[in-house]
């Protein structure tokens, strides 16, 4: 036993009783806070399901209605999660959240919602990280430009419309961002495909995904 | 009423003299990264004070006890505690302001003023004064983050209090002020470079207004030298 043992002993003990203190504290927080967290993240949910899906078009729950992860044979497109909206139990529309990930400047998460007969219900980005100013315009709140996704189709697999207009396409990019608007546009066109090839199998999957009841 | 002259002094301290954002210039991470907009600037800026306040009154409510050689880590711990707590606080009830924040506010852990307060302040003095220290310090980066953060809004993006409802519910739509129409945004003031380039007027301003109180006293001359020389210590 050194004569240091003590105070090492001491202050051990004094540091580990904080730590036990200040744990405890957070835990307490967390456990009077979750709920609340847990209850906005499902309405802020449901507000961009609203967005995209019309009420009219489904009478069922959409955010207890999805599938997680599911398997499809484009390996390239990165899909979260799919909603699915029924009208009296008959499919109508899904809304597909995925990953766009060749955006300037890495993903850009997308809520793609489309109609059981292949054209978009709409569209809107959940988060990105691109450029202030410039592609940030695809947020709502900054430009209305993903709107003019809304009613579009793909006709045929040679549909060369789905680009931005400076690739010979129909949509608009933006003065100084043509990455950006060119990554969503094709994650877009890449899910209507994927959403076409699959839709028996997104529809008649059995709800895997969990808000707990 | 008799202010205390030592409260005095603090508030003189905080706000100004000492101001955490523009002499000892800590924290400076979140105080370039956040102050794009008014809002922002408002959120982290009284999510710093809360913590602030927090931690320098713990801190200095457990001096007796806590010995020298551990003081630094139990410091961080309090600190952290108080951050998980507000980033959960804030997740709960702001939401919208907590996305938009959110990477930014693990990031107040790092705020060295927080510590700095601690070490240089609350470890030796009572809680009363120690909270109020918190507070001043806690208000004078607040100040400069909002300062700040106008001046970037206005030039970057013509307006003010863009996305007020983000920090205080749908009814503060309509404090958002259109100060001119922009064609395409001010890149340059949006993103960091335009930070650090208000920052650099801000400080310089400061320095302009001290050095003409320093000329209304000439007598003072001498002490104002100093007075530059220590704020580089500190």
């Amino acid at each position: 036993m050194s004569e240091l043992t003590p105070a090492i002993s001491k202050n051990s003990k004094i540091l580990a009783l904080f730590a036990v203190a200040c744990t405890a504290t957070v835990a307490l927080v967390q456990l009077l806070t979750e709920d609340r967290i847990e209850f906005q993240s499902q309405q802020q949910l449901i507000q961009q399901l609203n967005q995209v899906i019309q009420k009219d078009s489904h009478d069922n729950e959409m955010f207890r209605d999805c599938i997680i992860a599911p398997t499809g044979n484009d390996t390239e497109l990165l899909i979260d999660v799919i909603y699915r909206a029924r009208l009296n139990n008959m499919p109508t529309a899904a809304a597909i959240k995925t990953v766009a990930p060749d955006g300037y400047s890495g993903n850009i998460e997308l809520l793609i919602a489309l109609n059981i007969d292949g054209s978009v219900s709409g569209v809107r980005t959940l988060l990105h990280k691109e450029t202030p100013g410039l592609g940030d315009k695809i947020e709502l709140r900054k430009s209305d430009w993903i709107t003019t996704f809304a009613g579009k189709k793909v006709l045929d697999k040679n549909d060369n419309r789905w680009a931005v207009k400076k690739d010979g396409g129909m949509f608009d990019q933006f003065t100084g961002a043509t990455i950006t608007p060119r990554a969503v546009v094709k994650t877009v066109r890449k899910t209507i495909d994927y959403f076409q090839a699959n839709q028996k199998v997104i529809f008649n999957a059995a709800s895997n995904c969990g808000v707990e009841q | 009423m008799k202010i205390n002259p030592e409260y005095k002094e603090l508030a003189w301290q905080g706000l100004w003299k000492n101001n955490p954002g523009m002499v000892q210039l800590l924290g400076l991470c979140p105080l370039l990264a956040v102050t794009s907009t008014v809002v922002n600037a408002l959120g982290l800026g009284i999510a710093t004070m809360f913590v602030l306040i927090c931690s320098n009154a713990t801190v200095s409510a457990i001096r007796q006890w806590v010995p020298k050689e551990i003081r630094i880590p139990i410091f961080v711990l309090i600190i952290a505690t108080f951050v998980t707590c507000v980033q959960l606080l804030m997740n709960a009830f702001t939401y919208d302001l907590y996305q938009s924040l959110g990477i930014f506010l693990p990031l107040i852990v790092t705020n060295c003023a927080i510590i700095g307060r601690a070490e240089a302040y609350a470890s030796k003095n009572p809680i009363k004064q120690s909270s109020f220290d918190g507070l001043m310090m806690g208000l004078g980066f607040l100040a400069v983050l909002v300062v700040l953060g106008a001046i970037r809004e206005v030039l970057g993006q013509g307006t003010l209090f863009d996305g007020a409802n983000l920090l205080l519910g749908q009814w503060a739509t309509g404090f958002r002020v259109e100060i001119y129409q922009l064609d395409s945004q001010f890149l340059l003031m949006i993103l960091p470079p335009g930070a650090f380039i208000a920052m650099g007027f801000l400080i310089a301003g400061k320095n302009v207004i001290d050095h003409k109180i320093a000329q209304a006293k000439p007598k003072k001359l001498e002490q104002a030298i100093e007075r530059v020389r220590v704020n580089f210590e500190n």
